[in-house]
């Protein structure tokens, strides 16, 4: 085989282009993960059993079934139900978002969880009524404890927008894609493509590693 | 100030307090002695429904706390407590542990607050800590901050939850002479505790409780000297 120098320059236009709709799906995917992973996280302590069961239930469904298999359920499935397609980059944003908002939702209930019970019987016993004590005492503490988890989930969410390249989202796995299939150029690009994720990946796990330091020290 | 009638608590098929009945004066000191198990935390912790009371009645200052129609919040104001494990904040300084409450709660300006917790820091000797974090203080000095920060809304009565008993021992004298202080300031409190020197010096009443019941009360002198039950007296004798 011979290696054509030419081609790891040649796609970079392509995969920057790719590196952007990458970025905004995974940004705004992720945002909404963290709306849903609060609420559904809050939920599944929740004095209730069936705001509880509810909440497990959706963690259970999203954790339990492959993401490739929720693209097409959502992006093929649900149109053949309702007759009504929708453009797969709000669907991609979507899927991120219900995907990573059962894990964050996971990491919410872990990091309230992690926080001694004697923190919620102090603010109550001062008058504290249970909203407050969650929102002043519990929260900066468990916010804290999950920002090492959530940089983690970042990083994985940011990897599984690869998959939406099935639906024709034209993020960095698809642009390499197409730029494959134009030039046969396998090994270039698809070398360059992990390289572009690890652009990304990198800085993202050093500044966790940064972050998890700095709060052991706090 | 308090009167407790007919207390029991389960959880679930474990009955921890089975039938209370008592009364605690306004700038009485109650110590709360007995063997691990009695019930003794879980009867401190009804009197501010920390715990949910299974029945029988808690009433201060004419209410009756068990019924879950009062707004325990507003009367878990008037009365303080400190644990065991002290549950200081430790992401607020030393300072905004004690005024938290009072602000979210508003209780008064934020100056007004901050001038009656330096106060209140002066009081339990740690003034100098104010701008300190939890993590920096020893236990002798969390557990004062604990009591700084319950002292600050002002309550009518304070609950002492072993508050030594987690200190080295050479910490435990200057938590006991700040407890010392606001009981000869006449502040009501329960104090459950395993310092006998503090029940017989301090305490007003002696509470000896085993198996989920007060079996014996009285002065100090009737309950450590004049001893009526057999198991007092051989609780006494493993402790002393």
């Amino acid at each position: 085989m011979v290696i054509n120098p030419q081609a790891f320059i040649d796609v970079i236009p392509f995969l920057i282009d790719g590196l952007w709709i990458t970025l905004y799906i995974t940004i705004f995917g992720v945002a909404i993960g963290c709306v849903i992973g609060t609420l559904f996280g809050l939920m599944s302590i929740s004095r209730f059993r069936i705001v509880r069961f509810i909440a497990v239930t959706y963690v259970e469904v999203v954790r339990g079934t492959p993401l490739l298999a929720q693209i097409f359920f959502i992006h093929l499935g649900i149109p053949a139900l309702i007759g009504h397609t929708f453009d797969p980059y709000i669907t991609g944003v979507a899927i991120i978002g219900i995907n990573s908002g059962a894990y964050i939702a996971e990491i919410v209930r872990g990091g309230v969880n992690s926080i001694d019970k004697g923190q919620m019987e102090a603010g109550r016993s001062l008058g504290l009524n249970s909203r407050q004590t969650m929102r002043y005492i519990i929260w900066p503490q468990a916010l804290k404890v999950m920002i090492p988890p959530f940089g983690n989930q970042f990083v994985i969410s940011l990897k599984d927008t690869s998959l939406l390249s099935s639906i024709a989202v034209a993020e960095l796995m698809y642009s390499g894609r197409q730029y494959m299939t134009i030039t046969f150029s396998a090994f270039e690009t698809m070398f360059m493509v992990c390289i572009f994720y690890l652009i990304i990946t990198i800085p993202a796990s050093l500044l966790l590693r940064y972050l998890e330091r700095r709060i052991d020290k706090s | 100030m308090i009167k407790v009638n007919e207390l029991h608590k389960s959880f679930g098929d474990n009955q921890v307090l089975k039938g209370i009945t008592t009364e605690i004066k306004a700038k009485e000191v109650v110590c709360v002695i007995g063997p691990s198990g009695s019930g003794k935390s879980t009867f401190l912790r009804c009197l501010n429904r920390l715990e949910d009371i299974t029945s029988g009645e808690v009433i201060i200052d004419g209410t009756n706390i068990a019924d879950k129609s009062v707004n325990i919040n507003r009367y878990r104001q008037d009365v303080g407590m400190v644990f065991q494990h002290f549950n200081l904040f430790p992401h607020k300084s030393v300072l905004e542990n004690i005024t938290l409450a009072p602000k979210k709660l508003g209780k008064g300006q934020k100056a007004e607050l901050n001038e009656k917790a330096m106060q209140l820091l002066d009081k339990v000797g740690l003034r100098e800590k104010a701008q300190a974090y939890p993590s920096s203080l020893s236990g002798g000095q969390k557990q004062r901050v604990a009591i700084a920060r319950a002292l600050a809304m002002n309550p009518k009565i304070m609950l002492f939850d072993e508050p030594t008993s987690a200190l080295d021992p050479e910490l435990v004298d200057d938590v006991l002479a700040v407890m010392k202080d606001l009981a000869n300031e006449g502040m009501t409190m329960v104090v459950v505790t395993h310092e006998m020197g503090f029940a017989k010096e301090v305490g007003d009443r002696v509470f000896f409780m085993d198996e989920g019941l007060v079996l014996e009360e009285g002065t100090p002198e009737d309950v450590f000297t004049n001893t009526k039950h057999e198991r007092t007296q051989e609780f006494l004798s493993k402790i002393l």
